[in-house]
């Protein structure tokens, strides 16, 4: 990985199993600060676990994970998942409206958020204000992942985890999020980690990538490298999702 | 009640247990066990009750609480398994619901301090306070495996612990007091309560059966609310590590 930025996070020989199962096998490498880093790989090769890992929700059975050059456990791991926020896949929803959906992490924190500022936030992610008091059981996949990611702006994380947020989006809404997301990269230096399965994506938005198989990080570097891995499984691998 | 008359009641075993031949139900085996075991239980438990009472030991009033509670610790903790330590806290809980109540009763001079009022009150309280903590549980269990992604939600957006479960504890606190509030509501309008009953037909005046029965209902309401709440915040802490994670399985 690049050495002229300093690393927003740093796995150092991180392990991760599940009973017998291994899940992440002696992870080593660095997310730089400010930058965008994709995780491209196979299913099952581990992405969405080492965000977890970012994130704390999980811990390393082995080695040991550095945000912002302190080893996480030494976080209060409130402080550190408001620092490094995540937005999943499945964008999970409390029931209620779009509005109590978009307040939760000021609730959390025994605020709230404004009117104005939650209709600023639904308009970002491309979604029409008027939509902040519809309940959230009526919305469509497209328009519950735009919450989730504006959701999870809402406490404005230094570092930012992705999880294949765009996999449910059509091409319009997709390039919509892309864009929003180099704003947040650019505006505010956000370091963001972002997993996708579409290789595209991965050269247009990332600065660098990881690409990631059976619990192993085998290649990383410049996002071009998908162009030309080095790798003979990662070379495969991009065949195979091209073709 | 003669001894004649009470061996005419096992006609009400006699139809069940021919109904289940007839219809091939399988429960005969069931029904006789639990008749012959109904039979040996509370003939043992009216003798005890009996020595109890002609003693008016304290000891022996506390060694048939402690028992009371330890039954009912044995039978509702099989619900929990999958919290940490519920055995304790199941205990715990009933322990300090037979002591706030008791302490009220006997504190503010509602009951007498004898045998007579306290061993089945105690009764009452500490079954309906089991029946309350399994209800809490099955409820507790499956409301925290099904919405697994919310609590990660609330965590992962820098919620703690208590804010990530709250919603489920909440949910299985109302639904395990929604039988006992329900009950109340139709109280004498659809079934007349089985101590209430006992007594008219012990020859007590209806009023006084009343009275009773209504300090027992509002002695329950409590039981059913300080269980579901006590067992609650006692159990969801052990759901997670100190790093603040949900633990799995």
């Amino acid at each position: 990985m690049s050495t002229q930025y300093k690393p927003a996070i740093h796995f150092q020989h991180v392990d991760y199993r599940i009973g017998d199962l291994e899940i992440l096998n002696d992870i080593t490498g660095s997310f730089p600060q400010g930058r965008i880093t994709t995780l491209v790989g196979p299913s099952g090769a581990g992405k969405s676990t080492l965000l977890k890992l970012c994130n704390g929700l999980i811990s390393p059975e082995n080695g040991e994970i550095f945000v912002k050059d302190k080893a996480i456990g030494e976080y209060d791991p409130v402080e550190l998942r408001r620092m490094v926020g995540m937005a999943l896949q499945s964008a999970p929803m409390i029931s209620g409206t779009v509005y109590e959906n978009l307040n939760l992490p000021l609730e959390l924190q025994g605020q709230q958020l404004a009117k104005e500022e939650a209709v600023e936030l639904l308009e970002d992610v491309g979604l029409k204000g008027d939509l902040l008091d519809r309940k959230v059981k009526e919305l469509s996949g497209g328009q519950r992942q735009k919450v989730s990611i504006a959701r999870t702006l809402v406490n404005k994380p230094e570092i930012l985890l992705m999880d294949e947020i765009t996999s449910s989006l059509d091409r319009a809404s997709k390039l919509e999020v892309e864009e929003l997301i180099s704003k947040i990269n650019r505006k505010y230096k956000t370091t963001i980690i972002w997993i996708t399965h579409n290789l595209q994506q991965a050269l247009e938005i990332g600065d660098y990538t990881w690409v990631m198989m059976d619990g192993q990080v085998v290649e990383t570097g410049e996002s071009s490298l998908l162009e030309d891995p080095q790798n003979d499984r990662v070379e495969e691998f991009v065949k195979g999702v091209v073709s | 009640m003669s001894y004649w008359a009470l061996s005419l009641t096992l006609i009400f075993v006699l139809i069940p247990l021919l109904l289940s031949k007839t219809l091939n139900l399988g429960l005969g085996r069931d029904m006789t066990v639990a008749t012959i075991r109904s039979i040996i239980q509370l003939l043992a438990v009216g003798y005890v009750l009996k020595f109890v009472f002609d003693s008016e030991s304290l000891l022996y009033i506390f060694l048939m609480v402690a028992l009371m509670i330890v039954a009912a610790t044995h039978n509702a903790q099989k619900k929990g398994a999958a919290i940490q330590g519920i055995t304790w806290k199941i205990a715990v809980t009933l322990i300090f619901v037979e002591v706030l109540t008791q302490g009220i009763l006997i504190g503010f001079n509602i009951t007498p301090a004898t045998a007579q009022y306290i061993i089945p009150i105690s009764g009452m309280v500490v079954g309906n306070s089991m029946v309350l903590s399994i209800l809490f549980l099955n409820r507790f269990t499956a409301e925290v495996e099904d919405h697994q992604d919310q609590t990660e939600l609330i965590l992962s957006l820098g919620g703690t612990p208590k804010q990530a479960i709250h919603r489920q504890l909440i949910n299985s606190i109302k639904a395990s007091m929604i039988p006992t509030i329900e009950s109340q509501k139709t109280v004498g309008l659809v079934q007349l309560p089985g101590m209430m009953s006992g007594q008219i037909i012990a020859g007590a005046d209806p009023i006084q059966a009343v009275q009773f029965q209504l300090l027992i209902m509002f002695l329950l309401l409590t039981t059913a609310a300080v269980t579901s709440v006590f067992l609650g915040y006692l159990s969801y802490p052990t759901l997670f590590n100190k790093r603040m994670q949900l633990l799995k399985g």
